[in-house]
């Protein structure tokens, strides 16, 4: 995914002769290009992140169109009242943009691991979540980020993740982007997990329960339109999150009571609440935190029966 | 009358205002406000270029109130300098008054970013004079800074990050009060040596007296290296201007009585 960030970015710095690109002393040589071609709108912030975010701040209210990249838990929680008062409060476009969301880097320890930051980012008022599934809504995202006069978050995976779109799609914010269409279940995926949820898909079919896939990009704001449809249409609407408690199931959640949906139709598949240390890797920390296809389908089949 | 009169009169006249309004509405952070008035004072009767009636005017000198708890003595100036109506100070704290205790972005014309919460003034005029360089633009940006405030780490992040991308179009007054909330400022963390810090961060510093009109205009005539961001060490008194509020830090938070109003109204000359 952040490979196709950076190409996007590239891409996008030559049609926004705004865009400013600031970064907290990461992504050694993968903005390059980048920096060949735009250097004077390229900046290393050092790891400082709080300071970056107000930079970034201060660039938006001069007419500037910055974009912050680091790593995601420096670059959300790390300067998290930057966001709420110095992006959020002012409203100004500023986009933020965190590489190794989840347990991307779930090797490095809980200090890189960032299964909190959706909770807390949704909860900002006028900040919008995306959390593309793959390469190519990474690329979406950036450019619908860009088309928002509003402060973003994008949360990215890491590197070489599957890629399912066969283009880039057009995404919209507050809509679902729909992977497949199904009649009985519904698959509710958040960003980086879209892997596991293509993997849960196979295992339905097996089961010969019919099943619709979306990638829900964009968590905030959340398309409540497609959910009330899929709690009326599905017999379980499932979301499955990269994130512990918080998140994308308790946007659901929200929905869920304030269009007084069937509860009893849903099931949240997240880490839970707690650290994931000793976890050797991605894979493996999937498992230890219960997301893995087996796990999932296996208490989709309980729920079923 | 020469200009330091004009302005020393002015400045007792907003001083005179905020004692008003601080007595009627309730209040606090007068001794705050106070100490950085004459700062104000030059930096809109003098130094910054704008126009008052076209805030958003795009070749307008930038400016943060840092300390955003001294917005009564931001709101009072701005008015005087004509952003908005005198009258609208009555409403100063009241419900639904746009002069909040804190400034909100344009809550009223001329006041461009949040502040409150300390320590984020100077990351975002970092961002505004990194703004001028990049589209080559020749405003300047100005911050008010407690030196409660330089506690925050992000106060030492942004001036690494001034220096370390050369923005001389960036000019920092530290409102040295000696006082913070609950303590002299010196003694609640190592504060000394204010003009070394920066000058060690590798800005240009100049230390002037922050509570003379005089003394502040000629600091701001100083030669300085262009390739460098600017921070005034301004020694001020809490309370300055108002005998019994000086450099008393009971006056963080009370409020002045009818009587106290007219003690200082009289002190002030006015």
């Amino acid at each position: 995914m952040r490979n196709a960030f950076a190409a996007e970015l590239l891409e996008q710095a030559g049609l926004h002769e705004n865009l400013v690109f600031l970064s907290g002393d990461i992504g050694n040589r993968m903005f390059d290009s980048y920096k060949e071609k735009f250097g004077e709108r390229f900046f290393n912030c050092g790891i400082a992140e709080a300071n970056m975010t107000g930079v970034a701040a201060g660039l938006a209210l001069s007419g500037m169109r910055p974009v912050t990249y680091t790593i995601t838990p420096f670059n959300t929680a790390r300067c998290y009242e930057q966001i709420k008062i110095d992006v959020c409060y002012n409203n100004v476009p500023v986009i933020i943009v965190g590489v190794g969301g989840g347990l991307s880097y779930a090797s490095l320890g809980a200090t890189h691991q960032s299964l909190d930051e959706i909770a807390f980012m949704k909860n900002l008022p006028n900040m919008n979540v995306f959390c593309p599934g793959d390469a190519m809504e990474v690329r979406a995202c950036l450019r619908e980020a860009l088309r928002l006069n509003e402060p973003v978050y994008i949360r990215l995976g890491k590197k070489n993740e599957p890629v399912y779109n066969e283009e880039i799609p057009l995404l919209t914010a507050g809509k679902m982007h729909r992977h497949k269409k199904g009649e009985k279940i519904c698959l509710v995926s958040t960003g980086n997990i879209l892997p596991v949820a293509y993997d849960c898909l196979d295992l339905l079919a097996e089961q010969n329960l019919s099943t619709e896939l979306v990638s829900c990009f964009s968590v905030k704001p959340l398309d409540e339109g497609y959910l009330e449809e899929a709690f009326e249409k599905f017999d379980l609407v499932i979301s499955i999150e990269e994130h512990g408690v918080g998140g994308l199931s308790s946007a659901i959640l929200d929905v869920v009571h304030d269009k007084g949906l069937d509860v009893k139709k849903y099931l949240k598949v997240h880490t839970g609440d707690q650290f994931y240390s000793y976890s050797g890797g991605q894979q493996n920390a999937r498992v230890q935190a219960g997301l893995e296809a087996n796990q999932i389908i296996k208490r989709v089949l309980d729920r079923l029966s | 009358m020469d200009k330091v009169k004009v302005l020393e009169r002015t400045a007792a006249e907003v001083r005179g205002r905020i004692l008003e309004v601080s007595h009627r509405n309730r209040i606090p952070h007068l001794a705050s406000s106070m100490s950085c008035v004459d700062l104000l004072v030059v930096l809109y009767g003098e130094q910054m270029k704008y126009r008052s009636d076209e805030p958003l005017w795009d070749q307008r000198d930038r400016f943060i109130l840092s300390k955003g708890h001294a917005a009564s003595a931001l709101y009072t100036v701005l008015s005087k300098y004509v952003f908005f109506p005198d009258e609208a100070l009555d409403t100063h704290g009241k419900p639904g008054s746009r002069l909040e205790e804190h400034p909100s972005r344009n809550c009223v014309p001329g006041v461009e970013v949040a502040t409150g919460t300390l320590g984020h003034g100077l990351p975002v005029a970092n961002g505004m004079a990194l703004a001028a360089k990049i589209k080559n633009e020749s405003y300047h940006t100005y911050v008010i800074l407690g030196d409660g405030e330089c506690n925050e780490g992000t106060i030492w992040e942004g001036a690494m990050f001034a220096a370390g991308h050369k923005l001389g179009n960036l000019t920092v007054f530290v409102d040295f009060n000696k006082w913070q909330a609950t303590d002299r400022s010196c003694d609640v963390l190592h504060l000394e040596c204010l003009c070394e810090k920066f000058k060690a961060f590798g800005w240009n510093v100049c230390r002037v007296n922050g509570n003379s009109i005089r003394s502040i205009l000629e600091g701001l005539q100083t030669k300085f290296d262009n390739d460098k961001p600017t921070a005034f060490i301004a020694d001020t008194t809490k309370g300055a201007g108002i005998s019994f509020a000086e450099d008393d830090n009971n006056w963080h938070y009370r409020i002045p009585s009818e009587e106290e109003v007219a003690q200082g109204t009289k002190e002030l000359g006015l």
